[in-house]
């Protein structure tokens, strides 16, 4: 089955909707974001921004001093036009609000690099307070759009504009901010993956398969607080890592999972992400493969992973 | 409106103390803001003292009339209206800009009670304000929110994005005070970046405009009152004020937007304040 993440978000809020005190906040793309069934249900509750996104940030900041659990969406890469805002006015007054950020990544395909955020989740990964999610599919998307709610501070969440594989159905349970989730058991290498490449990792996890090489696939949802927990675990079974995302190989996944390896275990880690540079129009599949981020460069990088761990 | 002059003279008076109260925390900080703090004063303390439903018993109380400084480098005159308002003790001014003390140097309602909004960047209160007024328009609430923009910050595109959708939402419950004094950081507004009419920019947007001499405590307090009679959508009071109001070397005299008085001229502001120095 295939869904978009962006659908579980438009869930999501539903599924909340009954709190009297979320609100949504829109800039003119509710329909792409998919806040727009909350507005239907709920249109008291969801205020129109117009084409403002540094405006929607902070009137979401105030509603959020008062008490009120505002989420506000529109593409992620018009977040970051915003990002002083959500800096100054969210993260730095811990104020709970939950930002979505959609058609992340160069997935998002054929508006091109205008359009494709690929430096999301580090941008805001580096604020303080803030929790960085990006999920895999409807699912995870839903329920961890609900589970905001327990957050006591702000959060960023990127999500898909593409359709991709249906992950999490009927595992809802075993889905925590915070915690990855173990798709799938291997002792050679761990992938560890968030959003789009979840899926790819768990093909590429295939692939490895039958040439003899059993690696396990996590789906780290949670890019922050990264769930350092499981990490460490694995690390010590697998003593290789591969990360992938469909972001900047600077500061995201890949970079925190480094940074937290580095001062923990040191084992091999390859990176599966852009390299320093921009995307262009194409399709989803199209843009993985210019970018070498699709299944064959994760089962690569594997390879190496694991030549560099029998090396030392 | 008529107002009783001991009334007035009153609220003169507060403001009196709250502007020795500004030269001192920026003489002992060494730095700071005093021009636009003295600016704003009369209006700052017509609000608290005459105006805004606040508890300073009960900072918290989630129905209390809010009132932003989008223009959050003028805080000493915010902390010396909440400490003569009783959200603050004296003494937590001599904390402003000291490590660890509740007087940040720029408002911050993480660390000062009755402080509600965060500001340091230019150009974020009003939005902020405008979330604090649909809270308050979806509790079923009477609360006011009152946000005050200094007239350089009009400069920030993102404060105009804010003025639109406060009128496109028509938020009664919302006022706006811009503090007209004509001085931003470097130099004179007009040297800057001319805005040309701002009131004309106010009302082309939808809002109801007064214009007030934002010193006069009787034309402050009208329009105060003013403001409070609109209630089917925003409005805005443009006060003409003087930067560094009060005190004869800081008026009008953009070196004193971010300068802290020497200790001579300490000494001489608060004469002309008509504080012997000892006294406060
Ligand atoms: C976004 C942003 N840019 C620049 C500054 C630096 N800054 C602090 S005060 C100031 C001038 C403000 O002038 P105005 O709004 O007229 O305030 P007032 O005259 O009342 O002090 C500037 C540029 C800032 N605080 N925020
Ligand atoms: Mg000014």
């Amino acid at each position: 089955m295939m869904a978009a993440s962006r659908d579980g978000y438009g869930d999501g809020l539903l599924e909340i909707s009954n709190d009297r005190h979320v609100v949504v906040l829109e800039a003119d793309l509710g329909k792409s974001t998919k806040s727009l069934h909350f507005r239907k249900a709920n249109p008291e509750r969801t205020v129109s921004c117009g084409i403002g996104e540094q405006n929607m940030m902070l009137i979401a900041a105030g509603l959020a001093s008062c008490g009120y659990k505002p989420f506000a969406s529109t593409f992620a890469i018009f977040t970051e036009r915003a990002f002083e805002q959500v800096r100054n006015g969210i993260a730095r007054p811990n104020l709970p609000v939950h930002i979505c950020g959609s058609h992340g990544g160069s997935h998002t395909g054929t508006d091109g690099s205008s359009a494709q955020s690929i430096e999301d989740l580090a941008i805001y990964r580096s604020l303080p307070n803030m929790t960085v999610m990006h999920p895999c599919d409807d699912v995870s998307a839903s329920v961890l759009t609900q589970q905001c709610l327990e957050l006591s501070g702000p959060s960023y969440m990127r999500t898909a504009r593409n359709k991709t594989p249906v992950i999490h159905a009927e595992r809802e349970a075993e889905l925590q901010i915070g915690k990855g989730v173990l798709l799938k058991q291997g002792s050679d290498v761990a992938l560890i993956a968030c959003g789009v490449l979840v899926s790819k990792s768990l093909e590429a996890a295939a692939e490895l398969e039958n040439a003899g090489i059993s690696a396990c696939v996590i789906d780290m949802h949670t890019i922050k607080p990264l769930d350092t927990k499981l990490l460490d675990d694995i690390v010590i079974d697998t003593g290789c890592v591969v990360t992938a995302e469909d972001h900047s190989i600077i500061g995201g996944l890949g970079g925190a999972v480094a940074e937290h390896l580095s001062s923990s275990t040191p084992v091999p880690l390859e990176r599966v992400g852009v390299k320093d540079r921009f995307g262009e129009s194409g399709q989803a599949e199209e843009m993985l493969d210019l970018l070498n981020i699709n299944t064959a460069d994760i089962v690569e990088a594997a390879k190496r992973a694991i030549e560099r761990k029998n090396r030392s | 409106m008529v107002t009783e002059p001991s009334r007035t003279a009153r609220l003169e008076d507060i403001a009196r103390h709250c502007r020795a109260h500004i030269l001192r925390m920026t003489h002992r900080a060494a730095a700071g803001h005093p021009g636009g703090s003295l600016s704003e004063i009369d209006i700052l303390t017509a609000l608290y003292h005459q105006r805004l439903r606040v508890r300073p018993e009960e900072p918290d109380w989630p129905d209390r009339d809010r009132f932003i400084l989008s223009k959050g480098h003028a805080s000493p005159g915010m902390y010396a209206i909440l400490a003569e308002k009783g959200f603050i003790t004296h003494s937590d001014l001599e904390s402003y800009r000291v490590l660890g003390g509740i007087c940040q140097g720029h408002v911050d309602m993480k660390w000062t009670p009755g402080v509600d909004f965060s500001a340091g960047s230019l150009g974020m209160g009003l939005s902020f304000g405008i979330g604090c007024s649909i809270a308050a328009r979806l509790d079923e609430s009477e609360r006011t929110t009152w946000v005050m923009l200094g007239d350089g910050e009009l400069q920030e595109g993102s404060v105009w994005e804010a003025v639109m959708a406060a009128k496109h939402h028509e938020l009664g419950n919302l006022k706006v005070i811009v503090d007209m004094n004509g001085i931003q950081n470097d130099d004179f507004v007009d040297v800057q970046m001319r805005m040309f009419d701002i009131p004309a920019k106010w009302s082309g947007f939808g809002w109801p405009v007064k214009v007030i001499d934002g010193h006069d405590m009787e034309e402050i307090l009208d329009g105060i009152a003013w403001a409070d009679s609109i209630t089917d959508g925003p409005a805005v009071i443009i006060a003409h004020t003087v930067k560094g109001k009060g005190v004869s070397f800081m008026e009008n005299n953009p070196a004193f937007h971010g300068a802290a008085p020497s200790d001579e001229q300490l000494a001489q502001g608060l004469e002309e304040l008509g504080f012997d120095g000892g006294e406060l």
